[in-house]
């Protein structure tokens, strides 16, 4: 292969895995803005947005099936945060990310008893296994085109809704400044969960839309969460163009320390750069400086 | 002073009664046998089938009577892969239910971890896992039941020559599974005339490979891949070759054991070529073949039993409980000097993986032999013909 | 950290009342009391199983309380300091791994020179039998272990000193990277056996009848080592907590900007914190891999040092007693297999369900006085006080 389309491919085989991240990214971030926590169950609701659309693609076609799980999945997100978080604003934000951390645990458990630990997949939105699109002597499966119009749509959709529609303002007004929106007459606590619904859905849809190239399986979540968290870190918490960006960064690293290194030190690779990052410049690529500490306790 | 031997005969009593009670009571107690299977956890496609397997094999024995006259009690832990839970379960198998053999465990890491303790303490060890280093060095009391991970090289390596294929790019998975072929395949390569030109470890979670897979195909020289992991990592190499237009050959390891791999790869798995136990082409074999009973009847136990397809990993699990019997049945005891005494001269076992000669310097009992070369022809495996 | 000076400046803020003399046995006693308590509870546990013929669990037990000893220090790091580290089990595979590795690699080849002869002398270097009867060369644990300490040191050190200008969750990120970076290279390596890990370390004689060993003839001395090593900690870190290091630490937690405006050297102390925890965690994975004769990568796994934090979370972060109490319990039904194929499960519910009902652990509600001596927060002790 001649040298600019192999450093194609390397950026092609970076984007995959990048958009991934990305995908996942959104909803960290979506969680993270609205309301200052973490989610670390963000990976579960892309897995079992996965798992839900496989099973029911068994009895609807593969639109509906997604369609469904997206819907099944935000409801559950919804469900979760009114059932442990809403009466918990008194804790501290280290609290909140525990009980995350604890729900990640439970629903992966829940996800392997409820299925079982077999390795699945949905169909390919077009073409199959071996179909490739091929950009100047570099090929890519056309499922990544997929995921990334899917990235695509989720951040216009997202400024979209936070710019111009009521309940968009009213969540971004609900992170700035809680106790003024409470006294515009926001519903903050309906807010909380609307934006848990909110980002379970864009991880429920995540999930499907990546099945094809990762496989779903009751594992995925806990590794796809790292991921996107380190992805959305790196961009900057509270911008979602940034953890879009921060995703494809880290894939690209990846990939081309991939083209350097043994493969088995990729990830070092990533994690390292991460963390050079992250000393540098401690707000992430393009957070704001600043806007971090004030949620600190 | 009439009280004394009264009380001296009473005591003799008390303590002869209750032994002999317990004497008689054991010709009746179940064996007891262990199991530590990662029924859950990373390596769950192995333990899972294994811990279904042993379930479904120990009813049927004790169905048709038993061993000795005595029913079989499996005792099963299910370690989720960790090495300390193998250490804490072993011990518990040991010190506290005292079994009479230990099947499992389902990894060669947690393996070895406790194979120096089950050789102290005397205990019967028959594992699930493939790693070279559970039975070399060779320690007494501990056996397993795959096939070797350099008998699967050497069948790989052989297709290879008969293809006229001599250089090419290895990549494996970083876990124990991957790591144990990735030591065959480079140590044997050279008897083999075989020349690596490109060897890659990955992430077993990995997302995607393509980025590994351009390094492979940016190498000069490759005329063919092999690819030593586990789900699902299996299926996504292959589905990757394809989409970078990779058409040279693919070889995966025995990993590839279960039809459903095959299916996740779809339309790219075809062509594939993997050495495996002849379970999975059980209905190709001919009637002659001296596996085709049992696997036959294995298969269609299991598949009715679960309602999921077989694989070669539960049929370790099947070996080695068959081991663990047998023994006791040539050994007409269940003393574990003897059981074990008893193994080293099983031969000519007829189990799932293949047909087994143990002996006092062969604790696997499997030979090249138990391996067929197996191919995925319109989404089915088959046998490969030259 | 002057003893006298200590105590008058914590009675000055109230965390410890004045006394009287005549006080003194007394108030020594109080302090004293929960010492003694744990103690006697080891003693009477060790006791009570082995006149239930199931001593056996002292096993599980003890490899619970060097578990314990990882969440103790996080503890330090995460209820005093503030500061949430989700990269823990790196450090006790550090210094596990350390040891491990000079303790089964064989040094022979350089068994001939003089530097060599001069370290078997100094018992640095020992030549014995490994598993399968060859005479090998390898460090003395003793050896392994100082320099383990050493590795854990530099390493905590190291990305300590940056990583702890981050705040929250870019921390909690930074020590999450560290910690995958960790594992990643020792699954990645063939020095550190890879994805098998290491086994056939060696036991470890400490001193003639103290022997860190797995065989079931030493179970009984290595449940009370641990359980010692464990007392001494809580000991020493209680010590810690009152004195000036501790208050700093606390009014870190509460509000650094307040305690960097007072003059308090925030950095250094967060530093500190850290990077004695790091050791705490290296420790113990010394004495476990002893143990139990061996260490593997999942030790670095992300999902161990979630774990850790979930325990130290459940037991309530800056309680001491109550983290060692639910580690140990925790760790011990895990390692049992009490709950099967549904061990996560139960243990993420736990962790759901503890610290959403009682965030500063089981023993709050439990009583108030078990936890006079561990004084939580100065400016608290105070208002009580003014408030009486």
């Amino acid at each position: 292969m001649e040298n600019t389309s192999l450093a194609l491919q390397y950026l092609l085989s970076g984007v995959t895995k990048g958009s991934i991240y990305a995908v996942v990214a959104i909803g960290f971030n979506l969680i993270y803005s609205a309301t200052g926590v973490l989610n670390f169950a963000q990976g579960e609701f892309v897995m079992l947005g996965g798992m839900v659309a496989i099973t029911l693609a068994h009895y609807a076609p593969l639109p509906v099936a997604v369609a469904g799980a997206v819907v099944i999945v935000a409801l559950l997100g919804g469900l979760l945060e009114v059932a442990f978080f809403r009466k918990l604003r008194r804790h501290s934000v280290l609290h909140l990310i525990i009980i995350t951390i604890g729900l990640s645990i439970v629903l992966q458990e829940a996800a392997l008893h409820l299925w079982d630990e077999k390795v699945r997949s949905l169909p390919y939105f077009t073409g199959n296994e071996v179909s490739s699109v091929k950009i100047l002597g570099a090929a890519i499966s056309p499922q990544v085109l997929w995921v990334l119009g899917t990235v695509a749509v989720m951040v216009i959709s997202l400024q979209v809704f936070l710019k111009y529609t009521l309940p968009g303002r009213a969540m971004r007004a609900c992170s700035s400044n809680p106790d003024a929106a409470m006294l515009a007459g926001i519903n903050i606590p309906n807010m909380r969960t609307l934006s848990f619904a909110l980002s379970a859905a864009l991880g429920a849809l995540a999930g499907c839309v990546i099945s094809p190239i990762t496989m779903t399986h009751y594992e995925m979540g806990a590794p796809l969460a790292i991921k996107g968290f380190a992805a959305a870190i790196l961009g900057g918490l509270g911008n979602p163009m940034g953890a879009v960006a921060g995703g494809l960064l880290v894939g690209v690293l990846e990939a081309f320390a991939v083209s350097k290194l043994p493969a088995a030190y990729n990830d070092v690779a990533a994690f390292a750069v991460l963390l050079l990052v992250l000393f540098v410049r401690p707000h992430g690529l393009f957070g704001r400086p600043g806007g971090e500490s004030v949620r600190e306790h | 002073m009439k009280t004394l031997p009264l009380i001296l005969a009473g005591l003799c009593l008390g303590t002869l009664l209750p032994l002999s009670a317990r004497a008689a009571a054991e010709t009746n107690q179940p064996i007891k046998i262990g199991a530590i299977f990662a029924v859950t956890g990373p390596p769950a496609f192995l333990g899972a089938p294994e811990e279904k397997t042993a379930r479904m094999l120990v009813d049927k024995i004790n169905a048709s009577g038993g061993v000795l006259g005595r029913k079989l009690e499996l005792i099963v832990k299910d370690s989720g892969g960790s090495p300390e839970k193998a250490v804490s379960f072993a011990k518990q198998l040991i010190e506290e239910d005292k079994v009479l053999a230990i099947i499992g465990p389902s990894t060669s890491g947690e393996t070895l971890q406790i194979k120096k303790l089950c050789e102290e303490n005397q205990m019967i060890l028959v594992s699930c896992a493939a790693a070279d280093a559970i039975v070399n060095p060779l320690a007494k009391y501990v056996f397993k039941t795959p096939q070797k991970d350099s008998q699967a090289a050497t069948w790989i390596y052989r297709t290879m020559k008969e293809q006229g294929i001599s250089k090419i790019a290895i990549l494996t998975g970083n876990d124990g599974f991957g790591a144990s072929g990735k030591k065959q395949l480079e140590e044997l390569a050279k008897t083999e005339g075989i020349d690596i030109v490109a060897d890659e470890v990955y992430d077993k979670q990995a997302t995607d490979l393509t980025d590994v897979l351009t390094k492979v195909k940016a190498t000069p020289g490759v005329q063919a891949v092999v690819n030593w992991s586990i789900v699902p990592a299996q299926s996504i190499v292959a589905k990757n070759m394809k989409q970078l237009g990779m058409n040279i050959p693919l070889f995966q390891s025995h990993g590839f054991g279960n039809r459903k791999y095959a299916e996740q790869a779809g339309v790219a798995a075809e062509g594939i070529l993997f050495p495996a136990g002849r379970l999975l082409v059980v209905e190709e074999l001919p009637d002659s073949n001296p596996q085709k009973a049992l696997l036959a009847a294995y298969k269609k136990d299991y598949e009715a039993a679960y309602k999921e397809d077989v694989s070669t990993f539960g049929g370790h699990a099947y070996d080695a409980i068959l081991i663990v019997t047998e023994a006791i049945k040539k050994a007409g005891s269940t003393d574990r000097a003897q059981v074990r005494d008893a193994i080293e001269n099983l031969h000519g076992l007829v189990g799932t993986a293949g047909i087994y000669n143990f002996s006092a310097t062969d604790h696997t009992g499997l030979d090249l032999d138990a391996f067929e070369m197996l191919t995925v022809k319109n989404g089915k495996f088959t046998l490969y013909k030259k | 950290m002057k003893k006298a000076e200590d105590r008058r400046q914590n009675q000055e803020c109230g965390t410890e009342p004045r006394f009287q003399t005549s006080d003194f046995r007394l108030q020594t006693f109080r302090t004293l009391l929960p010492f003694a308590l744990f103690a006697l509870a080891l003693v009477a546990l060790q006791l009570g199983l082995r006149a239930a013929g199931r001593e056996y669990c002292l096993t599980q037990l003890t490899m619970s309380l060097y578990y314990a000893i990882v969440v103790i220090g996080l503890c330090l790091v995460m209820g005093y300091a503030g500061q949430v580290s989700l990269g823990h089990g790196a450090f006790f595979a550090i210094g596990g791994y350390t040891a491990a590795v000079l303790t089964t690699h064989d040094f022979t080849r350089y068994g001939t020179s003089g530097w060599a002869a001069g370290m078997k002398a100094a018992h640095v270097l020992t030549a014995r039998d490994d598993l399968y009867g060859n005479p090998i060369l390898t460090a003395s644990p003793g050896a392994a272990f100082c320099a383990a300490m050493l590795v854990t040191l530099a390493i905590a050190g190291l990305i300590g000193y940056p990583a702890l200008r981050l705040k929250g969750h870019y921390l909690a990120m930074a020590t999450l990277g560290f910690g995958l970076i960790i594992n990643k290279i020792v699954v990645g390596t063939a020095l550190f056996g890879a994805a098998d890990g290491i086994n056939g370390v060696p036991e470890w004689r400490l001193a003639p009848g103290l022997t860190v060993s797995g065989r079931s003839a030493l179970r009984v001395e290595n449940y009370y080592l641990a359980g010692g090593l464990v007392l001494a900690l809580l000991v020493l870190l209680r010590n810690l907590i009152l004195s000036r290091v501790g208050r700093a630490l606390q009014a870190i937690h509460d509000r650094e900007a307040a305690a960097g405006a007072m003059g308090i050297n925030t950095a250094a102390y967060k530093l500190r914190a850290f990077v004695l925890s790091a050791l705490l965690a290296a420790m113990a994975g010394v004495f476990f891999t002893h143990y139990t004769g061996g260490i593997g990568p999942s030790e670095a796994s992300a999902f161990k040092s979630v774990r850790y934090v979930a325990l130290a979370a459940s037991g309530g972060m800056a309680s001491l007693w109550g983290v060692t109490g639910m580690s140990t319990l925790l760790n011990y039904l895990s390692l049992r297999g009490l709950f099967g194929s549904y061990d996560n499960a139960v243990f993420g519910a736990l962790l759901i369900l503890i610290v959403s009902i009682a965030p500063e652990g089981p023993l709050k509600p439990l009583g108030q006085w078990l936890r006079k001596p561990f004084a939580r927060s100065a400016v608290e002790r105070r208002l009580e006080h003014g408030a009486a």
